[in-house]
């Protein structure tokens, strides 16, 4: 048995956090949107976009970020010998679970990285978006309490783990393939933004290499924001709640030392300032991150050590923003998308009805 | 013979629950804890752990472990 994992332990997951809280925006100086230094639902977004899954014209950007997450963690976990090819629990509601994940993030406009994130940037609307998380893990707990449970998965072949980080070696591959042309809203198979949040980023190499790094961290130290305000209420465990702390704190002040920390509420970038939309949006988020077992970065970092389940979760997500940018369910910094609130409903009663119907016993 | 529980395939926080569910059954005594990844084995020793009982031992168990814990 190899040495205690050091990143698992409470001082580990402090760094990790802390380490986040220094790359996020560090990544936001060198191009990536404000207050979006890393933003895993955003950046799913910008890659359904990037693939034609939208149209919306301003968020269209492959995010080396999220296949640096993927791979990362498949580099860690084949590293420690972690790697557990699984599969098969309920990915059918994974998927749907991945799909009102991202719906209610993009009415919020973040997901919860993004939302500690924007606070540490002095965005207080986020107080909105992290109370209504923990509102919505809050409900997840409950049911959770009376039995919720996806069963079981099983291990399979090796090469079902691998599947998902194939795929973002084949979103890599495109990337280099079809790279940005300055000014051009297309590149081979590959559409890109022009201007917008999508047009901003780090250079490709940048975001790749600090993406690849914090999945291996996050990998091992089992970084999870859902799971930090989860286990606070179910259990009053606070191990993984010091590493979004840490991440806040220490995101907070290198916003400082750079020059990005802005309080206020008016004006933030890709924000708005409708509060009970910013609560609700993350309070649906925050559920269905709950029943699916993970945030949406925990979700990639699960996936990149073979979880299946967690994979489909992720699919789910990037084929919610399509859904949001196509029916218009996404919010904007002018405010709620036309049929934004009415997906927030559809989507608490699909969450709702998972909870109360899914209470199959482990046999 | 021994009490167990079968945590194996179970997404997070499942684990946990079922460890303490049966902890919270027993009140002491011995549990082997089956679960089949590195995250569910460091999750139920620092659940065990602080309820007041001792992780035993940790073994390899298929492609999972096998988590004793304890409690005189």
């Amino acid at each position: 048995m190899r040495v205690k994992n050091v990143l698992a332990t409470r001082w580990g997951i402090i760094a990790v956090g802390a380490i986040i809280g220094i790359l996020a925006p560090v990544l936001q100086k060198m191009g990536n949107p404000g207050n979006m230094g890393i933003c895993v639902a955003c950046f799913e977004r910008d890659i359904a976009g990037a693939i034609g899954i939208h149209r919306a014209a301003v968020v269209q950007y492959m995010r080396p970020e999220i296949i640096g997450f993927v791979l990362g963690a498949l580099a860690a976990a084949l590293i420690f010998r972690e790697y557990r090819p699984r599969a098969g629990s309920a990915p059918i509601v994974r998927f749907i679970l991945g799909v009102f994940a991202m719906i209610g993030a993009l009415v919020f406009l973040g997901c919860p990285w993004r939302a500690l994130l924007r606070l540490a940037g002095g965005d207080l609307n986020a107080i909105l978006g992290l109370a209504g998380l923990a509102f919505g893990i809050w409900i997840g707990t409950l049911f959770l309490k009376g039995g919720y449970n996806l069963g079981r998965a099983e291990p399979t072949y090796t090469s079902v783990g691998l599947l998902m980080p194939l795929v973002m070696l084949g979103f890599l591959a495109l990337a280099l393939i079809y790279p940005q042309v300055p000014g051009e809203p297309a590149s081979g198979v590959l559409f890109y933004s022009v201007k917008g949040p999508g047009a901003m980023h780090a250079s490709l190499i940048v975001s790749l290499i600090v993406g690849l790094a914090i999945g291996i961290l996050a990998q091992q130290s089992r970084f999870c924001t859902m799971g930090a305000f989860r286990d606070l209420i179910l259990f009053g465990q606070t191990h993984l709640f010091g590493g979004i702390v840490a991440l806040l704190i220490v995101a907070a002040v290198t916003n400082l030392i750079l020059g990005q920390f802005n309080a206020g509420f008016a004006g933030q970038p890709v924000a708005h300032t409708l509060h009970v939309w910013n609560f609700a949006g993350m309070a649906l988020a925050g559920l269905a991150f709950a029943l699916a077992g993970g945030c949406p970065g925990r979700q990639l970092f699960l996936a990149g050590e073979g979880d299946g389940d967690a994979a489909v979760f992720v699919i789910g997500m990037i084929v919610g923003a399509g859904f949001a940018h196509n029916f218009g369910l996404a919010s904007s910094p002018n405010g709620l998308g036309p049929h934004g609130i009415a997906a927030l409903v559809v989507g608490f009663i699909a969450c709702l009805f998972i909870g109360f119907t899914m209470r199959k016993k482990a046999a | 013979m021994a009490e167990t529980v079968d945590a194996r395939g179970l997404s997070c926080p499942q684990p946990v629950i079922l460890t303490m569910n049966r902890i919270k059954a027993l009140g002491k005594g011995s549990i082997e804890v089956f679960v089949d990844t590195d995250t569910s084995k460091e999750n139920v020793s620092r659940a065990a752990t602080s309820k007041g009982w001792e992780v035993k031992n940790i073994e390899p168990d298929g492609t999972g472990y096998k988590v004793t814990i304890e409690k005189a």
